[in-house]
């Protein structure tokens, strides 16, 4: 970066974001008002007992979902009043996701299944989408599992296959959902690991989790309940994976 | 995506299902080759039949006697075959527009020489018939102008009756006796096998018809008058005129209707293909319904598919796949069924249209055409049926799709 034109935008700016559900002829509210402000390069984790709203507030950071009032902006660009093409893009383009269940294509190779979100780019620049899933692959430590399906793979391969997929369109921001609620303590602590490593490499995370061992790891905390922020602070006692996992391997 | 992804996306994910995709294209391989099959059978006869009737000989007009029916009520009773030799050689004089006129008489007699005695047809005709039925000779000659006016009692053989006569030797120059005349063979005709009502036309004896009319029958009357345009544009020209002469030739008031009737070969073509052409595209249009039922069947099978796939849906539009991406990955995948059965279809249809001729004899034929509209036609069936699921595919929304198991 030279010759700034200004301070780089947040990641997130969320302002007074509401979500009203409609089942029949109750409203439900599942977010009344969030504020929030993500920079580049953070660590977060987002907790909350469910029913908390978290899941509905990441439905609408990763747009997938978008808010019934207030303002969402993402890497600078307002995203709240987009068409379901328009966010189909901004996913595509800006955001990675990490899921629970790791949600890889069934019999297709880890390779096919990194590939995936290069396909749907609509700008036409990815080359070699193949070399670029490989070396996403390869990120994640897994250069040498390429052709393997996903019934191949232990659970923490399956997740680092996802998070090869989540990386290879290099997003502003990678989303993770319960990242760690498929997986034992040991593979967890190791895709812990690598999300603190990619995050010292400079990648944004936030971390939807109920898991406090979880949170541990991350830079910043924040949690929900009854669709409303009611904590926001620098992660106490933060820990690095790495020791933990070498502790649960002594 | 690029086209060649698509195809690539679709073909994997029908691969994980290999039974049920061959099940599904099943319906549409029967259906095309049903199709296809038909057609072939149903244009194989037509084009047999045409081809007879174009065999028949060249811008053929043919003049029957008796009028056709009006407002249901034949009126040509009593005057029943008045063509005459007169009508012929007015026709010969007077026309412009023809090239060839050739009165027929015709009766039945035995013929005794050669190896035995043969029944067949005895038509008294003139030189041009040989142009005009396009029928040349095989051994020997035509008769000559000479002999038709010195009434020389002189044949030509069809082949059916030199192969029943003459079966070691040939016949040229060897006598034969009609009615107890004698006849001098000077020629064989060509082959020109059946009609299209399957009548053997190799089974005549040609003689001048003026030696017909003094030897063997000695009636004044003849079955037929045939004549040939200048060339097939002249034909529609040519009706009018010889109507015109033999309307004149039978004193015909304006209010009278023909006393003789007249068809070209389309005619005659058409007449005989009436029955054919309703049979075939009756049973093509029962074996395109099996079509249609094989279109159903990818929807069915579409419609599981979208159900079972749901989480596949959502963890692609997850990523960034438009509600288009998904809508096309299906309808590529139902296209690509429909196409793949539509090609073994026709592939299918081909050989059973082949073994069904080798079995039975018939002459099957399928159009260029055919394959075309085969092949586009079960690639439209894939859409048409493929649309509904796909589109409920594309309409998913990403949210329930990932939470759908």
């Amino acid at each position: 970066m030279t010759a700034a034109t200004g301070p780089a935008p947040p990641v997130i700016r969320i302002v007074g974001v509401t979500k009203v559900y409609r089942t029949g002829a109750t409203y439900v509210r599942a977010l009344g008002g969030v504020d929030l402000a993500v920079e580049s390069g953070e660590m977060i984790a987002v907790m909350g007992a469910s029913g908390s709203g978290k899941s509905t507030l990441l439905n609408i950071i990763g747009c997938l979902d978008t808010p019934t009032s207030g303002r969402y902006e993402l890497d600078g660009r307002r995203v709240d009043r987009l068409s379901r093409n328009e966010l189909a893009d901004v996913r595509n383009r800006k955001l990675g996701f990490v899921f629970q269940g790791f949600n890889l294509l069934a019999r297709t190779s880890a390779l096919e299944n990194v590939e995936l979100p290069l396909l749907y780019d609509r700008s036409g620049r990815r080359g070699d989408t193949a070399a670029l899933a490989g070396r996403a692959l390869e990120r994640v430590g897994l250069g040498n599992r390429l052709s393997h399906q996903p019934s191949e793979l232990s659970g923490g391969q399956q997740q680092r296959v996802a998070i090869a997929r989540a990386l290879v369109t290099h997003p502003t921001l990678l989303l993770a959902d319960e990242p760690t609620g498929n997986l034992d303590s040991h593979a967890s602590a190791e895709i812990m690991a690598l999300f603190q490593s990619l995050n010292d490499q400079g990648i944004t995370l936030l971390v939807v989790t109920h898991d406090p061992n979880v949170a541990q790891f991350t830079k910043r905390l924040i949690e929900l309940r009854d669709g409303r922020l009611i904590r926001d602070e620098p992660t106490r006692d933060r820990r690095r994976a790495m020791d933990a996992h070498l502790a649960a391997m002594a | 995506m690029r086209a060649s992804r698509l195809v690539r996306v679709a073909a994997q994910s029908l691969r994980r299902n290999t039974m049920r995709t061959l099940l599904t294209m099943l319906g549409i391989v029967i259906g095309v080759a049903a199709v296809i099959l038909t057609v072939a059978v149903g244009y194989g006869a037509q084009a047999r039949i045409r081809e007879q009737v174009l065999s028949l000989g060249t811008n053929l007009i043919v003049i029957t006697p008796g009028a056709v029916a009006q407002a249901g009520v034949s009126l040509g009773a009593q005057t029943f075959n008045r063509l005459t030799v007169n009508d012929a050689d007015k026709l010969a004089r007077e026309g412009t527009t023809f090239s060839g006129v050739s009165p027929v008489t015709m009766t039945r007699a035995q013929i005794v020489g050669g190896a035995g005695n043969w029944r067949a047809a005895i038509n008294g005709v003139s030189i041009a018939y040989q142009t005009i039925r396009d029928w040349p000779v095989q051994e020997g000659t035509f008769f000559s102008t000479d002999d038709l006016r010195a009434r020389r009692k002189v044949a030509v053989l069809g082949q059916t009756v030199a192969d029943n006569l003459f079966p070691d030797m040939n016949p040229v120059g060897q006598q034969v006796r009609l009615r107890n005349e004698p006849f001098t063979i000077v020629g064989v005709l060509s082959p020109k096998g059946q009609t299209a009502s399957g009548a053997d036309q190799d089974d005549v004896v040609l003689v001048p018809y003026t030696t017909a009319q003094a030897r063997l029958s000695g009636a004044t009357f003849i079955g037929q008058i045939l004549v040939s345009a200048a060339s097939p544009a002249d034909i529609p020209a040519a009706q009018d005129e010889l109507r015109a002469i033999l309307r004149e030739s039978h004193r015909l008031a304006k209010d009278e209707s023909d006393d003789f009737t007249v068809r070209n070969q389309s005619d005659l073509a058409q007449a005989a293909q009436g029955t054919t052409q309703v049979m075939s595209l009756l049973l093509a249009a029962i074996a395109s319904i099996s079509l249609v039922v094989g279109g159903i069947g990818i929807m069915n099978i579409m419609l599981v598919s979208v159900t079972e796939r749901t989480r596949e849906i959502g963890i692609r539009l997850a990523v960034g796949a438009r509600g288009s991406d998904v809508l096309t990955q299906f309808l590529v995948e139902s296209v690509v069924m429909s196409l793949f059965g539509g090609l073994i279809g026709l592939a299918g249809g081909f050989a059973g249209a082949a073994l069904l001729g080798h079995l039975t004899g018939w002459s099957t034929a399928t159009p260029p055409s055919a394959w075309l509209i085969a092949v586009a036609f079960s690639a439209l069936v894939g859409v048409f049926f493929g649309w509904y699921p796909a589109r409920k595919a594309a309409h998913l929304d990403p949210i329930e799709a990932l939470r759908h198991d």
